[in-house]
């Protein structure tokens, strides 16, 4: 029998494996508690760390609760080839679904515009994904320090029937005390990292030698500038003006969504150390890169009381 | 980069990381110092300042300067209104910790919100305005972090630059604040003088106050100690999951509450009793040797004993209280008023609790004055010392003595939201003393004395449904067939019982509560109860339900529209009602909640009583209470 002796020879800090037990215990309360959990599977950086959470808190059993995914069919090439290799990797059921109307609609980013493309492909594609396999609980991995209306949320947020959000009545959320009732046709939105910050993040993917989609590295990539943002061409879909000619540059992602909406930022940090290294002398916050939230001041708000994540 | 210099850039093993709240009500600046905070130690980025630049320029109250408050109000609502109504929690890090800030509104109508805040929080920042000194509210955000079980406290004399940084103001709030917190049971208190706005005494020492020697804001929260020594209390471990991936392996899994345990170590299960060994201590990155407060992990032991969620596995030698009533403050939290003897559900640690009631109010406090008060019921943000009893024992510690095992969170059982919040004191021997008196003769043995089998018939409906009428041709028609019944009326039970009862809602909660217990004495004598009340709420109905066996409450609802009631009127009642001579009237000015699924579903109109007392009998028939011969 081989002992860890010294739980100080484990190689986290102390605030990490503190924030790692919390997530931990609050995704054992949900499958205690819950008929069907499901993990909203976003791809990126936050999902990856819920998947390994998850694994920790259920080992030796494998996830009792299946990976869901909302493709919009416009997320990066890389991010959809990385979801299957995990999904296999873990041996885990891998749900992923599209909203269809949408695409008879021929709704896109490009065309539509961006609240029009969430809208439709994200928020009710959501909607739609959660009644038809009738999940009464599905974590996500949104965090508080993300966005001003995010800071307010709970980490159990409950939804009434068609998925609402009502920022002025939620439930007060006491010690690790977590109200888990529902009645038929609620459900609970559950956000395990809810207290991890970005840095907490990448640190622990960084210690936990977590997995995670190399679009985050930097390497060259095409790129067009538009806006002050730099939009990669990931596939032919992207119209081009006439003008437009993609360079090749040495990028990366912060965040990863759709493609036409998600701006790249130039670096040379090729390494999860190297980006650890960057981003404790960033500059700009996350979610500058990310068009979807800047459309209004509340827009964040806005969307999450129409069942956003 | 080399990964040497990365070295010295991500944390260090010791970094760890410290929860705290700040108080302070809408002039205090409160907002103000958590922007400044977060400002300062680098923690905004320049698409935030640029954005609160613009909102500054909106909404801001600082003229041409930059709002540090809008970075933190959060909701469109408190941007607008330029206040803070809900606990937002805020991050920041230096390279020694990291921290959590919930940041609470002040006001007294927001104390739930600060009892969130407070009760995941080891230190409170209590914001004071230099001109206006130790306040009504300072004692009031003291209180509540004492109750909530916070141990140090930092006193921020805000916006000293407005008095001049003098010292003298500061000396004086500083001696106030010492001399009426000594009962609060503080470790620490520690005043500094801090202009929010200017950045004074935040993350450094500014020279204004060059007569203040203490440690700035930043560095006091960076050094202080607050290990509250959870790993040094005895062990308890609440079960969180039961891990069964196959037949050869049954694991418990949970974060261990406090204390510390070692493979080998022998545990108890706190409520059967039952005992065993540590076998294996597992965790996805390995077997540990022992594990303590904190950590989630996943016990294996060495015996095949009974466990699921709920229980606390603890050491035989430091046992948990086992109890079935215990002495609690509680918070209430909802717009709907607490009711004693009403059911809710409590939520102890991992233990979920059926049924709870509160038993007693033995008085309320008063938050700002901590004086004690006399009080029937709690109503939104008022905080009470109750006596609970819950239908079966629960495992609990003293909440002064272990904030993990000591705290409850109590759910409407109809709506399902959190109304209350609460903190156990001690366990009530009331109970324990009193054992169950054992019969001789029990309710089975009485019952075939009389050839029956007992159970209880409660008719429910709004006043004038007909539920007296129909009740009583029952009780003949059961006494004609020789069973041996007793009628209960509500109305009847008002003239002696009850008749110190009014008609509020908890007036009605007790009437029911002691109408059922009256009921149920007479079921055990082998009777047919019949009951008559109008019973308006499902809580109480369903409380009288969980009293007895399966099967023995029979739920008859008598079900007449109110506008037949009110033509029919027998007593008149509704007439007055309607002209406000009779308040809290059901169907007029207090509620009815009609039954979702009765036993037995009465719709009156159109029917004779005769008719509808068949039914009844009928549905006695069929679930073998009586024989029709």
């Amino acid at each position: 029998m081989k002992y860890i002796t010294k739980p100080e020879a484990r190689r986290l800090p102390r605030h990490l494996r503190r924030l790692e037990a919390e997530s931990i215990e609050i995704m054992r309360d949900v499958v205690a508690e819950f008929r069907k959990p499901v993990l909203l599977y976003s791809i990126g950086k936050d999902s990856s760390v819920m998947l390994h959470l998850a694994q920790k808190a259920f080992y030796p059993a494998k996830i009792p609760f299946p990976l869901m995914h909302v493709d919009t069919t416009w997320k990066f090439r890389e991010m959809i080839s990385f979801r299957d290799q995990t999904a296999r990797r873990l041996g885990i059921d891998l749900i992923v679904y599209v909203n269809q109307e949408g695409i008879e609609r021929r709704i896109n980013p490009i065309v539509s515009g961006s609240a029009l493309h969430t809208q439709v492909m994200k928020t009710d594609a959501l909607k739609q994904a959660l009644d038809l396999y009738g999940f009464d609980a599905a974590f996500g991995g949104a965090r508080r320090d993300e966005e001003r209306s995010r800071a307010k949320e709970r980490i159990f947020s409950f939804r009434s029937p068609g998925h609402v959000w009502d920022p002025r009545n939620q439930r007060p959320e006491l010690w690790n005390l977590f109200n888990t009732r529902i009645r038929q046709g609620e459900t609970m939105r559950v956000f395990p990292v809810s207290n991890w910050t970005e840095l907490d993040v990448w640190e622990y993917i960084m210690l936990e030698k977590i997995p995670i989609v190399p679009l985050y590295f930097a390497k060259e990539r095409p790129v067009v500038h538009r806006n002050g943002t730099l939009i990669m061409v990931d596939d032919e879909r992207l119209p081009l003006a006439p003008n437009e000619m993609p360079e090749l540059k040495m990028i990366r992602f912060r965040t990863l969504g759709c493609y036409p909406l998600s701006g790249a930022i130039e670096s040379d940090a090729a390494t999860i150390e190297d980006v650890v290294a960057e981003m404790l002398i960033a500059r700009f916050s996350e979610r500058q890169g990310r068009l979807i939230d800047s459309d209004e001041g509340a827009s964040m708000e806005k969307k999450k009381r129409e069942g956003y994540f | 980069m080399a990964a040497g210099s990365l070295r010295g850039l991500v944390s260090s093993d010791s970094k760890d990381q410290l929860r705290f709240i700040t108080c302070g009500s809408v002039d205090d600046g409160k907002s103000t110092l958590i922007g400044r905070l977060l400002h300062d130690s680098k923690l905004i980025y320049e698409d935030q300042l640029q954005e609160l630049a613009r909102d500054s320029v909106e909404h801001g109250t600082t003229g041409d300067e930059i709002d540090f408050a809008l970075l933190v109000d959060g909701l469109e609502a408190e941007r607008e209104q330029g206040i803070t109504i809900d606990v937002a929690y805020r991050f920041f890090t230096t390279p020694r910790r990291s921290f959590v800030v919930a940041d609470t509104p002040g006001h007294e109508q927001y104390t739930r919100n600060m009892a969130t805040g407070a009760s995941n929080a080891h230190l409170a920042v209590i914001l004071i305005d230099a001109r206006k000194g130790v306040l009504v509210q300072t004692r009031r955000h003291s209180f509540i972090c004492s109750l909530l079980g916070i141990r140090h406290v930092i006193v921020a004399v805000n916006k000293i630059d407005l008095v001049d940084y003098g010292r003298e103001v500061f000396d004086r709030i500083a001696g106030d604040y010492v001399a009426f917190a000594s009962t609060l049971g503080f470790t620490s208190i520690v005043a500094i003088p801090i202009s929010a706005r200017y950045g004074d005494n935040v993350t450094r020492q500014s020279n204004n106050t060059d007569w203040y020697h203490g440690p700035c804001l930043l560095d006091h929260l960076e050094s202080i100690d607050v290990q509250s020594q959870t790993a040094d209390l005895p062990f308890r471990f609440p079960v969180q999951w039961v891990n069964r991936p196959n037949l050869d392996f049954r694991g418990y899994a949970g974060t261990v509450a406090s204390g510390s345990i070692a493979v080998g170590d022998e545990i108890i299960v706190a409520e059967s009793g039952r005992h065993s060994r540590v076998k294996q201590i597992v965790t996805y990155d390995g077997e540990l040797a022992r594990t303590e407060a904190g950590d989630a992990v996943t016990i294996t032991l060495a015996d095949e004993i009974d466990i699921s969620r709920g229980d606390i596995l603890a050491k035989p030698t430091e046992r948990p209280e086992v109890a079935d009533q215990f002495a609690a403050h509680v918070i209430w939290m909802d717009q709907e008023a607490m009711v004693p003897g009403r059911s809710y559900v409590l939520r102890i640690g991992t233990q979920s609790i059926a049924s709870g009631s509160i038993t007693a109010i033995k008085y309320k406090i008063d938050v700002n004055t901590g004086a004690h008060l006399a009080a029937r019921t709690l109503t939104l943000n008022e905080i009470g010392f109750c006596n609970i009893a819950v239908a079966l024992p629960a495992t609990f510690d003293a909440y002064e003595a272990n904030r993990r095992t000591g705290s409850f969170i109590v759910i409407d059982r109809y709506t399902n939201r959190t109304v209350g919040a609460g903190m156990i004191v001690f366990p009530l021997r009331r109970a324990a003393n009193i054992a169950w008196q054992p019969l001789s003769v029990g309710k089975t043995e009485r019952a075939a004395l009389k050839h029956q089998r007992p159970c209880i018939v409660w008719f429910t409906g709004l006043s004038g449904a007909g539920k007296s009428t129909i009740a009583n041709l029952v009780d003949q028609r059961l006494f004609a067939m020789s069973h041996h019944t007793v009628l209960l009326d509500g109305d009847n039970l008002r003239h002696g019982l009850n008749r110190d009862l009014g008609f509020t809602e908890a007036d009605r909660v007790e009437n029911i509560r002691r109408a059922g217990e009256v009921a149920k004495l007479m079921l055990d004598s082998g009777l047919i109860v019949i009951c008559s009340f109008i019973s308006p709420y499902k809580g109480e109905r369903d409380m009288v339900r969980d009293l007895v066996g399966d099967g023995e409450f029979i739920e008859v609802f008598v079900d007449t529209p109110i506008d037949e009631c009110v033509r029919r009127d027998p007593k008149g009642l509704y007439t007055k009602a309607r002209s406000g001579k009779i308040k809290n009237f059901t169907g007029i000015d207090a509620p009815y909640e009609a039954p979702s699924a009765p036993d037995v579903h009465l719709k009156t109109l159109g029917q004779e009583p005769e008719q509808l007392a068949d039914l009844v009998l009928n549905c006695l028939v069929t679930r073998g209470i009586i024989v029709l011969l």
